[in-house]
């Protein structure tokens, strides 16, 4: 096990060691920080001496190491648009996206596992095939498009819910919540909902296969035969054993996620880290670029790790030869 | 003649036959790649064409709504295009690119799936950490980035010119892993069996075994996979584009198509952008259902979920 920790940890360095790489890059390719800096009206020695003063002559691995201590520092530049440290803007638009990410997490889990079981217990019933048909319509929209419907339907033609924005926030220390009052959760439903229809049918699908492929094992035959409650099978014996892949593959989702909420919120203009590294793709901001990068490159090496981690603590065969 | 009559006795012809599912579909794709085809000869107007376009002509609805003309069946954007030119010129862009991207992924993916799945050791355990890891940002984050990071090199202008080749690079690129680990799953499978031990035997080099005698049989997994990832690239393609990192608003795809009809939505505008959104989903779909149908004849447990 621990030498499975540590090729599993290595390997998280070396990504880390590799996105810092490509995120100097862009950071050497991508605008002028001199010109971006200082005005029109500084003269060409002065802009050579600034230069020369902020180290951009050296060579660039001295740069290298001059940005990856930065970086460890939490120091991931200035925003050439905001004026201000890169974290610190990141740091004031993740609550948004996590309070999305979470809330659709919820829909999707509210939802997929009664459905998933319900089509695997009876996967002949008129409901588990319409279940069926429908998740494949599901996959095949955009998600930008369902969105883009949502706000057309009822914030457009019905009024129902508001179409952009995050409504009345409540700070809590830093984090600017809008799940304490009803306007915020009025603005939350519609981004979460269109957020969360591409995973829900990808989910109901694989708690299908997963809960089917469980009710054919052995120790179930086994449990039918000493005569326990079909509810005692169906969900003490059965669902347990559904879930662990279930939770491996929503560890490796959460990239797909993160990639959905620069969709979802560049339609509803909903304030978070998505809507941001657009604007700043826009804006050919290349300082918060590169921390967006960073950070999500961070977070989901994180979290594809631990979830590697206890995957790896719980079915040992995994841990052997490194070969899934 | 010997070829045909093995298909009609294929397991493959006969499913496709009871299943109308498939059928529906596959007729609607050919329809809709027909179209893409022949574009010039079947679209009404040249969206391309500025002599043809008229500012004056902007955002009239379709036929059956109050204010259209039978001129633009299906109204016009804001820019005085017809919507249904418009449309079959950008699903040819998409279907392209979706088509292109899909190709270059395979040739990558199965090379590096044959190889290292062949040879194993240090080369293999290469490839598949840097596909764990490529799959665990997701094939649309990379695709985005990518994009991202050249439009902020080479300039917004200049990026429209080289669109369409450099979505197929993104896109293709972004989505190697999957053909590398499935055929690489397949190359493992077969590596054991007496056939290949027998082409070894009779000296074959490494080379001709894996092209000559193991490709052959991954074929099945591989048109699966193809299927579904034609449709993923689409969506990939129609993503980026309605993010302004895809195909510019003068040669636009469906998925610019539906960007640049979001802002009239809320003016009342829908057809510009639910029509493309509508052919996309019916494009993506047939080619899913498609997929579905193909995955349950070869092999029902290839995939979960």
């Amino acid at each position: 096990m621990i030498a499975f920790m540590i090729r599993r940890l290595a390997q998280a360095l070396i990504v880390i060691f590799i996105i810092s790489l490509i995120g100097f890059a862009i950071k050497q390719s991508v605008g002028d920080p001199v010109r971006e800096l200082t005005g029109i009206s500084v003269s060409a020695e002065e802009r050579q001496e600034f230069r020369e003063k902020l180290g951009l002559n050296d060579p660039w691995y001295v740069q290298y190491g001059r940005f990856l201590g930065h970086t460890l520092q939490g120091d991931l530049g200035t925003s050439f648009f905001y004026k201000r440290p890169a974290t610190e803007v990141i740091l004031e638009k993740a609550p948004a996206t996590l309070e999305l990410v979470f809330v659709s997490s919820l829909i999707i889990i509210l939802f997929s596992v009664p459905l998933g079981v319900f089509s695997a217990i009876r996967p002949d019933h008129f409901f588990s095939r319409l279940l069926m048909g429908g998740s494949i319509v599901g996959v095949s929209i955009p998600v930008f498009l369902t969105a883009i419907m949502m706000v057309y339907i009822f914030s457009i033609k019905l009024g129902w819910f508001p179409s952009y924005g995050r409504g009345e926030l409540v700070m809590l220390g830093g984090w600017g919540t809008g799940l304490l009052t009803v306007d915020g959760w009025m603005h939350i439903l519609m981004p979460s909902v269109a957020l969360s229809s591409i995973m829900l049918p990808l989910f109901i699908r694989l708690i299908r296969a997963e809960m089917m492929e469980v009710l054919e094992s052995e120790y179930i035959k086994y449990a039918w035969a000493k005569g326990l409650s079909s509810r005692r099978v169906w969900f003490v014996h059965a669902f347990k054993n559904t879930l662990l892949p279930v939770i491996t593959v929503g560890g490796v989702q959460l990239g797909v996620t993160i990639a959905f909420t620069i969709l979802t919120e560049t339609v509803f203009q909903w304030q978070g880290l998505g809507f941001m590294f657009m604007e700043a793709v826009e804006r050919s901001d290349a300082p918060l670029l590169v921390a967006y990068l960073m950070f999500v490159g961070v977070v989901m090496v994180g979290v594809n790790t631990i979830v590697d981690l206890i995957y790896g603590l719980v079915n040992p065969t995994i841990r052997i030869a490194g070969v899934k | 003649m010997s070829r045909l009559q093995t298909f009609r006795d294929s397991y493959l012809w006969y499913s496709f036959r009871r299943d109308k599912v498939a059928i529906a579909s596959l007729v609607v794709l050919v329809l809709l790649v027909l179209m893409a085809v022949f574009a010039p000869l079947i679209a009404p107007y040249n969206p391309y064409d500025p002599e043809m376009i008229d500012i004056m002509n902007s955002e009239i609805p379709p036929a059956w709504e109050d204010g259209g003309t039978t001129a633009f069946l299906l109204g016009t954007d804001s820019q005085g295009r017809d919507m249904l030119s418009t449309m079959i010129y950008g699903m040819r862009i998409s279907i392209l690119i979706g088509i292109g991207a899909v190709a270059l992924q395979a040739v990558l993916g199965v090379l590096i799936g044959l190889f290292a799945g062949y040879h194993g050791g240090r080369l293999d355990a290469f490839f598949m950490r840097a596909a764990d890891v490529q799959l665990s940002f997701s094939y649309l984050m990379v695709a985005i980035f990518l994009s991202a990071i050249l439009q902020a090199v080479v300039g917004v202008a200049r990026f429209g010119e080289i669109a369409i080749p450099f979505l197929i690079l993104v896109i293709g690129f972004s989505q190697w892993p999957q053909y590398a680990r499935t055929v690489r799953a397949s190359v493992l499978a077969e590596r054991r069996k007496e056939y290949v031990e027998a082409a070894r035997v009779a000296g074959f080099p490494s080379h001709r075994i894996i092209l000559g005698q193991i490709f052959p049989n991954t074929l099945s997994p591989i048109l699966v996979l193809s299927t579904i990832q034609v449709a993923n690239a689409v969506m990939s393609e129609a993503a980026l584009s309605f993010l302004g990192l895809g195909m510019p608003i003068d040669r636009p795809s469906l998925g610019s198509l539906i960007n640049s009809g979001f802002e009239f939505i809320f003016s009342g505008a829908w057809w510009i952008t639910v029509l493309p959104g509508v052919l996309l989903v019916i494009l993506v779909l047939s080619i899913n259902l498609l997929g579905d149908f193909l995955r349950d004849v070869f092999n029902p447990k290839l995939y979960k979920g």
